[in-house]
């Protein structure tokens, strides 16, 4: 149905109160996949990754891989979950091309980590989002959807499967019904998925690139009247690949549940897939009832039952806590609550570690990822760490602007160039002619052309009147087109004039 | 898991026909609709045998962890891993339309 009609997000709100769960899959970043030992690299040509267990070849044998378990209960014990003393696999039986077994391996109703929470942070108020579970499944492959729209699902005519991601670990995190004051319910989302995404980040065992679906979320979500404890019927909604999409796509589907209730219709269980230019969403499959997965226990696998000392080791190789990592963090910078605040909303703060780590004051790397870099990130709709820009670049960068080859604001052109892929800072600034100009020849001459363009202000300065001053720098920084060392212009402009 | 099957309906087989995708004719399912429930009440005879205190398993052999190390091994030649497939294209497996196929 593309004829669907919307209500307004604020108007959704005064008649229905939303409520979410959120679902995000977690790409391991062990070197071999779930149950075989292909390897995981990530781009690699197609079909290179297989072997007769990911293709599901008859009698291949699957065998699980001991690290991904590893990761999955040091992930459990972060989410402040509970470790099953003994669980098994089962299969989801589903047919799909993108599953060469015609069934995923997953976990049912024995989760490997169970009963867990985090708090998050909007605007200075902290939520509790529960974690039902996080269970171990394998990753499908990827299909190229060819003909009618190429690219996309909808319109395809067939598709190209690439089995070289099916198998990859994955570790699915089910949070129970999220609800919170419905204006929050976006912002919320959004928060959770990058606190997650933070907190798996500090444990290693992902990437965790929504650009790169090594962290993907998905959002279920459905409406109630108010007043109402009746819950409505969900969507869930896939291909979410960034922060600011997971708030996009929580408020789309508001507005669009809201048209069907209004309008006396039923919402549809169904799969939705998010399109990021439009910021709507397009139906998917229908979406089975559990029933229909026909679960039933793995035979090819044993139970897995992690030792209780396994788990107290493991728990001890836990990072700090994100909450005292960022008290730290904030200490050690000398940040006020509200720059930490900005740092966490706009997802900078790992990037400002990395920055520090390379050499930038706190200050400096504060300065271009919450000014420069957010505004990037706004402006293209990217996240901010997918600019393709680094934090050692933007130390680089930085380090610059302390050498006096180039001032605050040539390095945003720098910043063009770096991230258009022309090469280093350095070779940026040499091949964009970008170096700031201390030559006193040129920079005396382009003195003496401000002065005799305005003599009023001149002569003030000779009366010793050094406020004006600012004007006739501004005269010669225009003429150079910003790359003038004003600092030395300064001192020519009272040189000549004393 | 679930509760053991006592009987089965011919919507169940067409329904559990549609998740197979498996395409079957009026006689087909009528024949099934009164087959299955006789192979489930057979084997449901293996409930009588095993008492309450037998649980269940899903596995014949009672053991735990089997691991393996996080080691790379050698994957298929592509050409290999697609030898058995009934059509491809671009080194990958082409495979009919995916959705509104039901």
């Amino acid at each position: 149905m593309t004829t669907e009609t919307l209500v307004p997000f604020d108007e959704a709100l005064t008649r229905y109160d939303p409520v979410m769960g959120l679902e995000i899959h977690i790409e391991l970043n062990t070197a071999t996949k779930m149950f075989c030992g292909c390897p995981t690299e990530f781009g690699a040509e197609p079909n290179t990754q297989v072997c007769p267990v990911c293709l599901a070849l008859p009698g291949a044998l699957p065998v699980v891989n001991a690290k991904a378990v590893e990761s999955a209960i040091r992930m459990g014990l972060a989410l402040n979950c509970e470790i099953a003393e003994w669980c098994r696999f089962a299969r989801k039986n589903y047919f799909y091309p993108d599953m060469p077994k015609n069934f995923q391996t997953s976990q049912y109703d024995e989760p490997i980590a169970f009963d867990g929470w985090v708090d998050v942070e909007v605007d200075g108020e902290t939520f509790r989002i529960e974690i039902e579970r996080a269970h171990m499944e394998d990753d499908t492959g990827k299909a190229l959807h060819v003909g009618g729209s190429t690219g996309r699902i909808h319109g395809a005519d067939f598709s190209l499967v690439d089995y070289n991601r099916a198998g990859i670990p994955l570790i699915e995190i089910v949070t129970r019904t999220i609800e919170v004051p419905p204006e929050k319910a976006p912002a919320v989302a959004r928060a959770y998925v990058s606190y997650v995404r933070d907190l798996i980040g500090g444990l290693g065992v992902s990437d965790v690139r929504m650009d790169q679906g090594s962290l993907r979320a998905d959002v279920n979500l459905s409406l109630k009247p108010k007043g109402s404890t009746v819950l409505g019927t969900r969507s869930e909604t896939k291909n979410v690949n960034s922060f600011r999409s997971v708030e996009r796509a929580v408020r789309f589907e508001i507005s669009r549940h809201a048209g069907i209730l209004d309008a006396g219709g039923k919402v549809v269980q169904e799969t939705r897939h998010f399109q990021e230019d439009t910021g709507t969403t397009l139906p998917g499959r229908e979406k089975s009832d559990a029933d229909d997965y026909r679960y039933f226990p793995e035979p090819d696998l044993a139970p897995v039952s992690p030792s209780r000392e396994w788990v107290e080791e493991l728990r001890a190789t836990l990072p700090e806590p994100p909450a005292v990592r960022r008290a730290r963090l904030q200490a050690d910078w000398g940040f006020s609550d509200l720059d930490m605040r900005d740092t966490i909303g706009a997802g900078a703060l790992d990037l400002i570690v990395a920055t520090v780590e390379a050499g930038t004051t706190p200050q400096a790397a504060k300065k271009w990822w919450l000014g420069e870099m957010a505004r990037r990130a706004n402006e293209s709709g990217h996240d901010i760490d997918a600019l393709g820009i680094t934090p050692e670049q933007v130390a680089e960068i930085q380090g610059l602007i302390d050498a006096g080859r180039i001032n605050d604001k040539l390095a945003r052109s720098v910043f063009d160039g770096v991230i258009a892929g022309e090469g280093t800072a350095e070779e940026v600034v040499v091949a964009r002619k970008l170096e700031v100009v201390s030559d006193d020849g040129a920079l005396g001459a382009a003195v003496d052309r401000a002065i005799e363009g305005d003599p009023d202000a001149a002569q003030k300065i000779r009366g010793g009147n050094l406020g004006v001053a600012g004007a006739l720098i501004g005269a010669v920084m225009k003429e150079m087109r910003g790359q003038a060392d004003a600092g030395r212009v300064r001192e020519l402009i009272l040189e000549k004039l004393s | 898991m679930s509760e053991p099957v006592t009987g089965i309906s011919r919507d169940d087989v067409v329904h559990l026909a549609g998740l197979a995708r498996i395409d079957l004719s009026d006689a087909e399912l009528d024949h099934l609709a009164t087959e299955l429930p006789a192979i489930l009440e057979h084997v449901a005879s293996v409930q009588e045998a095993a008492g309450d205190d037998v649980p269940a398993m899903s596995h014949p052999v009672p053991v735990d962890n089997v691991f393996r190390e996080d080691v790379v091994r050698p994957s298929l030649a592509p050409e290999d891993a697609l030898a058995a497939a009934p059509a491809s294209d671009q080194q990958r497996f082409l495979v009919p339309k995916i959705l509104g196929e039901s």
